[in-house]
């Protein structure tokens, strides 16, 4: 019992960051339909920018943090404009062959900027975890949970309560019809990118320091995201949390009563799963078929 | 005239071993040629069926793997296998291929689009940590070792000139098959499809049976290439599911014209002979992928529909 309460409690810190990376994903998925392939990168982007400031020019912890995320979004702008803008009203598949392109140039780069070699990252936190009765859990994952939900809380709000927010869904729903509304259909491309690029970059830059960063990394946490986006419905950001919640659950207890070997194909197996048998996800707002 | 130039074409090709003395030379040919197979098969499900997988080097894994095993025999706990002869693996390679294709062809009845790549995704994704953790039968990342060579009436295919001949004859009879399915009653159905799917159904096309047939045939192909991967390296490991392939794949398709018969195979020798070139320039394995990468967005903004259509046309406009 005091394994599984463990097992539980794992999830929960990993599953907020999973939440980042699927809404991120989602957004752009829901309003550009676009299906963003270097959304890994710009996790592992985080990473590295956390690993540049901390570790190499030892700047404060939380600034690097701010910075890593600032630049994530700048970023992502920038992929938009250069990329995305021309293709505007292309099939899906024409901008996923571009996406896959840039996936594998910004990959590389990558790896010809910071060699294969994994990179940690230190963090400020107290070394000693926090124990809650029979279970513990580490500072710093703590902390990762609590932006992460935060971060959500923030994303969502400008979502709902804002006039960008309320763009964007317009958007979503009728691109044409926002466009005749007065809508920048052009700006909303652009900040949605920016803005699902931030959260990934949000994601890599948290989780890089609990774990380590490589070249690769961003291609398991594309991977993830895209379960987190099919569990939870396109455009769905409640769904999206949710299914990060439910992934990390997933992960952590086939990992645990499974094989630790297998703690990887959770997503992939739970995306096959959903697809044949609720391919509308757990929130969809649109139907998904054709 | 125009005959005239494939015989020529044929002619040398059928003929390089004999006057290229190059063995390395030979074997970049040989692996071209493998994953031009490869990418012809690709070309029947996107450019024909038009149903973007991106989880096709799964089916080619697939086929190296049942290939090299049923050749090699094994023995796990509840079955044990003894080695079959190299002709008999590569059919069973090809058919578990296909028994793969008919699985993803039925789910992309039900999903399409970006769903249905994310699906194709996720499933080589599966069979690759299938391959790397069920060690008793794969032997993980230790690989395969020591795979037969394929060996016919006490020939065996030992050197690169008589693989060489080998992929060619593959080669042909794949191009030949892709060539009659299209032009056939299925083919048209499924060019139909993937143009106007209501339309097409509205005219009568069974669609479940149609894109069922197209990923059949096309991941059988692919089972093909893997099979002959396999018996020519003669090492398997988990890496052959890396996404890499498969994305080498689109680019040759996309680049050499999807949907058309000569694409895949003039794509196909662009992107299987530029590593080399790029490597003969001394350029470091990430900058390559770079180049690759910036290639294949160029390729989409400037030749939307590929390279065969484009010289297609612009002889058109010279006479």
């Amino acid at each position: 019992m005091d394994q599984f309460l463990q097992h539980v409690l794992n999830a929960l810190m990993l599953g907020g960051t999973y939440a980042l990376l699927g809404i991120g994903l989602t957004l752009i998925f829901g309003i550009m339909r676009v299906v963003n392939f270097t959304h890994g990168e710009l996790y592992a982007f985080g990473a590295y920018m956390m690993y540049a400031f901390v570790m190499l020019t030892g700047a404060n912890f939380f600034v690097a943090l701010a910075l890593a995320i600032l630049l994530g979004a700048l970023l992502g702008a920038g992929i938009e404009l250069l990329l995305l803008r021309r293709l505007r009203g292309a099939d899906i598949d024409t901008t996923m062959l571009v996406m896959i392109g840039a996936w594998i140039a910004l990959q590389n780069g990558e790896q010809l900027a910071w060699t294969g070699v994994a990179k940690s990252i230190s963090n400020p936190f107290p070394a000693a975890p926090l124990v809650i009765g029979p279970v513990s859990v580490a500072w710093n994952r703590v902390f990762v949970l609590v932006v992460a939900l935060s971060l959500i809380a923030i994303t969502y709000l400008v979502i709902q309560k804002t006039k960008l927010g309320k763009a964007m869904r317009a958007t979503f729903q009728d691109r044409d019809t926002a466009a005749l509304m007065g809508v920048q259909i052009g700006h909303i491309h652009t900040v949605t990118f920016a803005l699902g690029s931030a959260l990934a970059a949000a994601a890599g830059a948290l989780l890089g320091p609990v774990f380590v960063a490589y070249p690769t990394m961003g291609d398991l946490a594309a991977s993830k995201a895209f379960a987190v986006v099919i569990l939870g419905g396109l455009g769905s950001i409640p769904g999206a949390t949710l299914g990060g919640f439910i992934l990390a659950m997933a992960e952590e207890l086939g990992a645990g009563y499974i094989s630790s070997g297998y703690r990887d194909a959770m997503s992939f197996l739970l995306i096959i799963v959903i697809l044949l048998f609720r391919p509308t996800g757990m929130f969809a707002q649109k139907e998904r078929i054709g | 005239m125009r005959a005239s130039l494939i015989a020529a074409g044929l002619l040398a090709l059928a003929t390089l071993p004999l006057w290229l003395d190059n063995p390395y030379i030979l074997h970049v040919l040989i692996v071209t040629g493998i994953f031009i197979i490869a990418a012809m098969s690709l070309n029947l499900l996107l450019g024909y069926a038009g149903q973007l997988s991106l989880g096709h080097v799964a089916f080619f894994g697939v086929g190296a793997y049942a290939s090299a095993l049923v050749s090699l025999g094994f023995d796990i706990s509840f079955f044990t296998l003894k080695p079959k002869p190299v002709w008999f693996a590569m059919l069973c390679g090809i058919a578990a291929a296909g028994l793969c294709g008919w699985l993803i062809g039925r789910i992309a009845f039900k999903v399409r689009g970006a769903y249905f790549v994310i699906v194709s995704i996720s499933f080589v994704e599966v069979v690759r940590l299938v391959a790397v953790n069920w060690v008793e039968l794969t032997q993980g990342p230790m690989a395969l070792n020591n795979i037969p060579p394929l060996n016919l009436l006490g020939f065996a295919f030992y050197k690169k000139p008589e693989n060489y001949w080998l992929m060619l004859a593959v080669a042909l009879a794949c191009f030949f098959l892709v060539r009659r399915l299209v032009r056939s009653k299925a083919g048209r159905a499924m060019i139909a499809l993937a143009e106007n799917e209501p339309l097409a159904i509205s005219v009568g096309v069974d669609v479940t049976k149609t894109l069922v047939l197209a990923a059949v045939v096309s991941a059988a192909m692919a089972g093909a290439a893997g099979a002959l991967y396999a018996h020519y390296v003669r090492i398997v490991d988990p890496d052959v599911f890396l996404f890499i392939y498969t994305v080498t794949m689109v680019i040759m398709v996309v680049t050499g014209g999807k949907g058309t018969l000569a694409g895949p195979i003039v794509g196909g020798l662009l992107f299987g002979l530029l590593p080399e070139g790029l490597r003969a320039l001394a350029i470091k394995p990430e900058l390559q992928w770079i180049v690759y990468g910036v290639l294949m967005v160029l390729v989409v903004y400037f030749l939307p529909a590929g390279i065969v259509p484009a010289l297609k046309k612009r002889l058109a406009w010279l006479s």
